[in-house]
């Protein structure tokens, strides 16, 4: 470590960031409604997300319901549960995970971080908003459509997607096939956007290797968006087109009651490889921002560096792009050549490794660490619990011999929603609760965090757990009821009851959360510009909530990275990424 | 510094990666989103071309007629594309009636070419090829219409342009807009290619 003097780095040449043009709404329309500017879109997109969200949830105690008491409920036949299937599974997905994490901090965080005013081009990025709303608002009308929402599993495996005997196949699937493709449209604007403003609209001393992991982790998933989601609009068209226009593209010949259809010769495994194309990299779109927030998360509240910063990088553009080779795993029982399934398992086993990598490094970040057990700090350990035990079930289901056996059980269901249902869900509750006081200029309650989080994460492990449990007893996924089997014992049906009551109390439970957010926006305790002590940019603005254009009248020069936490030597123990050497005594320590 | 080098960076040393130059590239943000634009549709074009492979090895695939309509079509994207190119060196230079006649020359004949598909298609359902009795068929449709639907979205930003350019706008004030139409003209013309030679050659 070299001693710095100012002339080395405090020189700061002239900008040569494009001046973005600001936009000034005019009216209380184009700034709260119409408005171009990225946190009034971020917070829409949020809101939006967060509003269908609580559909899906309400969709998955509908289905508790069931499982948990079968022939209880006369209001929920088979019907309706494929229904709540797949309308839970798509919503959870994409429509709320997905946009949450890109379109809300995306558009929240990026400006903020690398010292932008705004996105590049603030109007494709509003056009980007509507066109998603469009496309919630289109996936809920089928609702209100004859037949109802299509039933096919959110993997819309055709032929049955498609035909009659899967419930929705009239309108239902017809709506949710343009709602993808609305979605995919909206989302390539504002993809676009992110992508380009982190490119080029960083600010001065803003260098690739100093930006916050946060960035890191939402601009690779942005990429892998920008070129998965192409696969699933090639499935979805191609699908809506056999459909509508009856092609045939996956529909081989078929009979139906003694009837011959329209349809012949085309392939549905064609289909399953475009989705699963898409569907993959889908896993990491919600996975990666989770990691880079997280890791963000546990820097700032453990008062210690991102462990291995480099490597955490090079692992999100490792992991973005293995992602995109590892889809046939979800195909092994498919009927594909064998071979083809020796190597996507090899590559599925590969893509572990900088996984791995990641998770040591969050746990010697804490290792020593001075940690403030902060709610967000809470959740962001929650999440490498979680992550860790949904990772572990992933390797086994990798695995093509221990695949087919518990393919399509309950232990599926328990792997995925751990590793990206409740993981990512976990880490976007410890944002919230970090960024809270950025966004309204108030703190959260702690007390009532405190309940929220126990009661999520205990809630989480007591609903998901047993499901592990239940898989190898050999309960199948996507069953409206199992009845009597000989080798399904029916204490299974006991613990599906404890599962389901869970369920209900922890989702009850997610109101304190709801009430916590708006009691605070007025009586939450001031929060100041850095309540967290932070070093990231988003912490120094002038103003908070930031103001229109994010920093006053000058752009914040950045000096350092995000990570001078606990520097020998220096009077307080962070220091902003935009404080000049001149102005510290303390260094940094290498890793 | 490329960009192995700048992931190098060991940021936690002050002076490594210290205030650069320049951040990012050295081109228009808008010229930057145009090129990741022309990524992402590249996948979907090759992921289409890749569902034609692997349905054109299914049994019931019939190739189905090239309208010889379509070389007359082809020779007209060309000339757009062209033109574009005229129009943009033109605003590079500067000159205004060189930019004025290139775009108008670009749009009429980009408008005369999806003009011309329109009525190979028509030719074809005359023909008796429907989309829904052959996979062919309804893969040239398809594929097709996608590639005039890209070049209609074109066409948005090229009548602004126009338009702006006829209100009495600057030359330097569409450079960057004309620059980048002609890219995207030229890239749609090699996605046109490509699909043209595809229908030939099975
Ligand atoms: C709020 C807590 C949640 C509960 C209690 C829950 C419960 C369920 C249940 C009971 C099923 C159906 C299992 C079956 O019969 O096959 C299911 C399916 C599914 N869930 Fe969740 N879920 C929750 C949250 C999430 C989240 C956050 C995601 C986001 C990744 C998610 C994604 C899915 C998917 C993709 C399916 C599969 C749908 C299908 O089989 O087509 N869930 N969930
Ligand atoms: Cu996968």
């Amino acid at each position: 470590m070299t001693d710095t003097t100012p002339a080395d780095v405090g020189f700061a040449p002239p900008a040569e960031v494009e001046e973005v043009e600001l936009y000034h709404a005019k009216s209380w329309i184009t700034k709260y409604v119409f408005s171009q500017d990225a946190k009034v879109i971020a917070i829409q997109y949020s809101a939006t997300a967060i509003a269908v969200g609580m559909v899906g949830l309400v969709l998955s105690w509908l289905m508790r319901l069931q499982l948990g008491f079968p022939e209880t409920f006369s209001f929920i036949d088979a019907a309706d549960y494929y229904q709540f299937i797949t309308m839970h599974g798509m919503i959870m997905v994409i429509y709320l995970l997905t946009a949450l994490f890109l379109g809300g901090f995306g558009n929240y965080l990026i400006p903020l971080m690398i010292g932008a005013r705004d996105m590049v081009f603030p109007y494709m990025n509003m056009l980007s908003y509507w066109v998603y709303l469009l496309a919630v608002l289109l996936l809920m009308a089928s609702y209100f459509v004859p037949g109802g929402p299509t039933g096919a599993g959110w993997t819309l495996y055709p032929p049955q997607s498609i035909l009659p005997g899967t419930p929705g196949h009239e309108w239902g699937i017809i709506l949710m096939l343009v709602s993808l493709v609305l979605f995919i449209v909206g989302f390539t604007m504002g993809g676009l956007n992110y992508v380009v403003t982190v490119l080029q609209a960083r600010t001065r001393g803003m260098t690739l290797m100093r930006l916050p992991l946060t960035v890191w982790g939402i601009f690779i998933a942005t990429i892998l968006a920008l070129l998965a989601f192409p696969a699933l609009l090639v499935g979805g068209v191609m699908l809506l087109l056999d459909r509508v226009l009856s092609t045939s593209f996956f529909m081989p010949s078929i009979v139906l009651m003694g009837e011959s259809l329209d349809y012949g010769g085309g392939t549905p495994i064609l289909f399953q490889h475009l989705f699963w194309f898409f569907g993959h990299p889908e896993v990491y779109i919600v996975g990666l921002p989770a990691f880079g927030i997280v890791s963000d998360l546990l820097s700032v509240h453990a008062r210690r560096n991102i462990f291995g910063y480099r490597m955490m990088v090079w692992a999100l553009i490792a992991i973005g792009g293995l992602s995109f080779v590892v889809w046939a795993h979800h195909m092994y029982v498919s009927g594909m050549n064998p071979y083809f399934g020796f190597f996507f398992a090899t590559t599925t086993l590969i893509i572990a490794v900088p996984t791995a990598l990641k998770v040591y490094n969050w746990v010697l970040t804490l290792w020593r660490g001075n940690i403030r057990l902060t709610i967000p700090m809470l959740f962001a350990i929650g999440f490498i619990f979680t992550f860790i035990n949904g990772g572990i079930t992933g390797l086994f289901l990798g695995n093509v011999v221990v695949d087919v056996p518990l393919s399509d059980t309950m232990f599926v269901v328990a792997h995925f929603h751990m590793v990206m249902g409740v993981a990512p869900l976990l880490v976007i509750f410890g944002a919230i609760y970090h960024w809270y006081p950025k966004i309204t200029g108030r703190m959260l309650n702690e007390t009532l965090g405190q309940f929220h989080f126990w009661i999520t994460f205990v809630g989480a492990y007591s609903i998901f757990f047993p499901l592990h449990y239940l898989g190898f007893l050999g309960v199948p996924r996507r069953y409206y009821e199992i009845g009597e089997t000989a080798f399904i014992p029916a204490s299974a049906q006991s613990l599906n009851a404890f599962v389901t009551v869970v369920t209900l109390i922890v989702g009850f439970a997610q109101l304190v959360f709801f009430y916590n957010l708006f009691r605070s926006l007025t009586k939450g305790e001031p929060a100041g510009d850095n309540p967290w002590q932070a070093t990231t940019l988003e912490w120094q603005t002038s103003e908070t909530p930031p103001g229109h254009g994010n920093f006053g009248d000058e752009l914040p020069v950045v000096y350092r990275w995000a990570y001078d936490y606990s520097v020998p030597g220096a009077v307080d123990d962070f220091i902003p990424q935009n404080k000049a050497p001149d102005e510290t005594t303390g260094r940094s320590e290498p890793t | 510094m490329s960009i192995i080098d700048k992931l190098m960076v060991k940021p936690w040393i002050a002076d490594q990666g210290a205030l650069e130059e320049q951040n990012g590239f050295a081109q228009p943000a808008k010229k930057i989103a145009l090129w990741i634009f022309l990524a992402v549709v590249s996948v979907l074009f090759s992921l289409f071309i890749s569902a034609y492979f692997m349905r054109m090895e299914l049994a019931d695939w019939r190739p189905l007629a090239d309208p010889g309509l379509l070389w007359i079509n082809t020779a007209l994207l060309i000339v757009s594309s062209v033109a574009l190119q005229w129009a943009r060196v033109s605003a590079d230079r500067g000159q205004f009636s060189g930019l004025k006649f290139g775009l108008l020359i670009a749009g009429a004949a980009t408008l005369a070419f999806l003009a011309g598909q329109y009525v190979a298609w028509q030719q074809l359902i005359a023909l008796g090829y429907f989309a829904s009795s052959n996979p062919a068929n309804a893969f040239y449709y398809l594929l097709t219409g996608l590639h005039g639907l890209h070049l209609l979205g074109g066409l948005v930003v090229w009548g602004m342009t126009t338009n702006k350019l006829m209100g009495g706008s600057q030359v330097d004030e569409v450079r960057v807009t004309v620059e980048l139409c002609a890219i995207y003209w030229h890239f749609l013309l090699l996605v046109w290619l490509i699909l043209f030679g595809l229908l030939l050659a099975t």
